[in-house]
């Protein structure tokens, strides 16, 4: 048995941009008022009549090669169990290095610590056998799936093979976990 | 057409990020100075003889460690958990920028005590020593021993100097060039630029102090060589990303043609560059000893670089979310 890898997948054909994620997120990990870990983007391209719009739900990325981890000079930010991007705020100093690293502009300063905050792929729930996390449980639509993708019968390999994904910036070359199915 | 919206709000990052200010534009010009400082002085040492040296010019390498504290002090208030600064001290990150600097940093302030201990006059040694005594007479055995082999290295405690200010001036360049998210910062130039603007603005610092005529003529000409390598340095870079991709082709549009075009192009090319170097120029052609106001431009254009390369590169960034994608 290989390795444990979570990743997330985001369906881009029947998010409905309501943001219940970004409040289920705020509520079940006391985000900060006024900071969010996840967020709703919406793009619309093209000329009237011919228009189309995109809806993300976004978040950290929990890159392969984190850049916000390679920065950080005190080892405060770490690649976690199962490949999860962290932050020990016993260590940050909150030099907001990480936050100039990081390409998606995931990453914010919690006002309460002066630390760094982020999504956390819910790890206090995957850590103790939640095989969900708080956005995708809470998310009207099912558009979000999260799992294991060292393990072929995880619903999110499953969705990763049969359907087109991208992630976002890979020239970036980060290696996202995060990815939007087509 | 293409419209983009975002829920995020957070501050700091929203619009533009922004979590970097003055604090860190301020200690990245006094690091450079520290390394002009230690660099000139060190190749001083090893190019000069002892006598070569006036009273003013032998003192300016104590203002050193006193610049770092202050520098160090900006760095600190900088953060926002500041009571963790320790943490900096606990573990050496190879692949972090940042981690490299705190230890660099550690190193510079024996090397550049040593520095200023060894090109103290004599006399004034001499009466440290004997004002140290006269309070901690058990002191003064190990006092004497370290002031002997201090006077003993000269040529090391001066390649130390050279090589850790050579050291802590690309660290400042490096800090934001190896930022690969941040197209304006991401340039393997950035070292070379902040070392030569360091070096630069160490001599112009050093020239405010009241230096003999030939130190001065010296510490002028050096100068003058080091602009004109800056000026290529800040060419080559800004060529760089005018032939790289969209992205750092809009990020040097930000420099040359866009909101920061203004200070760029007068506070730093013109007031800290091209005037300076041509003023400096015009009074060695006419045989004047250089006075202070080209060295005081040349930093005010120093700091003006670092805090415009601060400011800038963070309005630069991976275009928001999924527009890219269009």
């Amino acid at each position: 048995m290989s390795e444990k890898r979570y990743a997330m997948a985001v369906d881009t054909r029947t998010c409905v941009g309501c943001t219940a994620c970004v409040l289920a997120c705020k509520t079940e990990n006391a985000v900060a008022e006024g900071y969010s870990r996840d967020w709703i983007t919406t793009a619309v391209s093209g000329s009237f009549p011919n228009l189309q719009m995109s809806i993300h739900s976004e978040r950290c990325n929990h890159c392969e090669n984190p850049p916000c981890v390679h920065v950080c000079p005190t080892g405060a930010s770490y690649i976690g169990p199962g490949g999860i991007v962290l932050v020990d705020h016993d260590k940050c100093t909150g030099c907001k290095a990480c936050i100039a690293a990081c390409p998606y502009d995931a990453r914010f300063v919690d006002p309460r610590t002066g630390t760094i905050d982020k999504c956390t792929f819910c790890v206090h729930r995957v850590e103790n056998g939640v095989p969900t996390t708080a956005c995708q449980d809470v998310c009207p639509t099912r558009s979000i799936f999260f799992g294991d993708i060292n393990d072929p019968d995880s619903e999110i390999s499953r969705v990763l093979r049969e359907r087109d994904h991208y992630v976002l910036h890979p020239e970036a070359g980060t290696r996202p976990r995060h990815y939007f199915l087509k | 057409m293409n419209e983009f919206t975002t829920t995020r709000h957070n501050p700091l990052i929203d619009p533009t990020m922004h979590v970097w200010h003055g604090e860190v534009a301020g200690y990245l010009f006094l690091g450079g100075v520290v390394a002009g400082i230690m660099v000139l002085m060190g190749a001083w040492l090893l190019m000069r003889s002892d006598e070569d040296r006036s009273e003013h010019l032998s003192l300016v390498p104590w203002t050193a460690p006193i610049l770092l504290s202050i520098g160090m002090l900006l760095l600190w208030l900088d953060l926002e958990n500041r009571f963790n600064a320790f943490r900096f001290y606990f573990v050496f990150r190879p692949l972090s920028p940042m981690s490299w600097g705190s230890w660099i940093l550690l190193a510079i302030y024996p090397a550049s005590l040593m520095l200023a201990w060894y090109t103290t006059p004599d006399v004034l040694r001499r009466k440290a020593l004997d004002w140290i005594g006269g309070r901690i007479p058990t002191a003064v055995g190990r006092l004497q021993r370290v002031d002997a082999w201090i006077l003993g290295h000269r040529t090391s405690i001066a390649w130390v100097n050279v090589l850790a200010g050579a050291a802590l001036g690309v660290y400042t360049g490096l800090l934001l060039g190896t930022m690969a998210s941040r197209p304006l910062w991401n340039s393997a130039v950035l070292g070379p630029l902040f070392l030569t603007s360091g070096l630069s603005t160490g001599a112009a610092y050093m020239l405010l102090y009241r230096l003999e005529d030939v130190e001065r003529v010296l510490l002028t000409r050096v100068d003058m060589g080091l602009i004109v390598i800056e000026l290529a340095l800040v060419a080559i870079w800004l060529i760089g990303m005018a032939t790289g991709g969209e992205l750092t082709h809009e990020a040097m549009t930000l420099l040359v043609s866009g909101p920061y075009s203004p200070a760029f192009w007068s506070l730093v090319v013109g007031f800290g560059l091209v005037v300076p170097l041509l003023g400096d120029w015009i009074e060695q052609a006419q045989g004047h000893v250089p006075g202070r106001l080209a060295a005081f431009m040349v930093l005010v254009g120093g700091f003006a670089l670092r805090w415009i390369i601060v400011y800038a590169g963070q309005h630069t960034g991976f275009s928001e979310g999924m527009a890219a994608l269009f």
